[in-house]
């Protein structure tokens, strides 16, 4: 089934607040094979002008995607899960997410459109504090393949 | 970094290696517990050759030669890509990624690096570009 085009535009409430740990950006940090003290030991990160330790550059997919979860069951958008494909990702950092930072995630379904029978979804998420500063702005485009079979 | 950098400057590249461990660690790390990142029966079972890397995790680790090469991960102020095929992991062996990395442009303190990502022959990120700053704000 297509995604409905009708959706483009729409925006939804920000996910709940997340807040950053320096476990979590450890464990994240390891995952993708990142060796930076700035991610491990907050002397370091300190030293370098950072509050607490700061998050690799794509773990704010972590924050992002729970906005765009929002998308993914809004039944008026009409998206099957288990036949998307991340077919894209981007983030601008306004500056690192720093262990202790309590975020959350604001989706816009930017464009929604079809080819080849498949339908590609461009959401824009914002990052930000739960004091209103903004983090870092992401975007995604997913592919949901069209059933073969149709 | 001590040399001049301009468009054209090589930053040195690296083979990672992905096993089924490195998908482990990486959905537990991420949370993204997608099952055709685990479990080879489900991911055939959808028309995959086998189960596949995670893109966030292609993503996440092609972007660390360049953080290596600037010293501090904070200096990372964009980075994106397209996905352009999956990349298989077997059981066996698992599998080998290529990631490279060159300075497009560079405007003031702030460089525009393209990142190549492939395994096998198949490039698996396209259009892997970050923007750096190459001094501590």
């Amino acid at each position: 089934m297509a995604v409905n085009p009708e959706v483009a535009g729409r925006s939804y409430p920000p996910s709940a607040p997340y807040v950053v740990s320096r476990a979590k950006i450890a464990e994240f940090a390891k995952a993708v094979g990142a060796t930076d003290e700035v991610h491990f030991d907050p002397e370091v990160a300190r030293q370098r002008g950072y509050a607490d330790v700061i998050a690799p550059p794509t773990m704010a997919v972590m924050i992002s995607q729970q906005g765009d979860a929002n998308v993914m069951t809004d039944p008026e958008a009409g998206i099957d899960y288990s036949r998307l494909v991340h077919g894209e990702q981007g983030f601008e950092h306004h500056r690192p997410l720093v262990a202790g930072d309590e975020v959350q995630a604001t989706t816009t379904i930017e464009k929604v459109r079809q080819a080849g029978g498949h339908s590609m979804v461009t959401m824009g998420t914002e990052i930000t504090t739960v004091d209103g500063e903004l983090v870092t702005s992401a975007t995604s485009v997913v592919v949901i393949r069209g059933d073969e079979n149709a | 970094m001590s040399e001049q950098i301009e468009a054209g400057t090589v930053i040195p590249g690296r083979t990672i290696h992905v096993d089924r461990a490195t998908l482990i660690r990486y959905a537990g790390a991420s949370g993204d517990f997608n099952t055709i990142h685990w479990d080879e029966q489900f991911a055939k079972s959808v028309g995959l050759p086998d189960v596949i890397a995670h893109g966030m995790w292609t993503m996440g680790a092609a972007i660390q030669p360049v953080v290596d090469w600037l010293g501090d991960a904070g200096r990372v102020t964009s980075y994106s890509v397209r996905f352009s095929a999956p990349v298989p992991v077997p059981y066996d062996g698992g599998a080998d990624i290529e990631v490279g990395a060159t300075v497009k442009s560079v405007e003031g303190d702030a460089a525009t690096v393209d990142i190549t990502a492939t395994s096998g022959e198949q490039k698996v990120l396209v259009r892997a570009r970050a923007t750096v700053a190459l001094k501590s704000a």
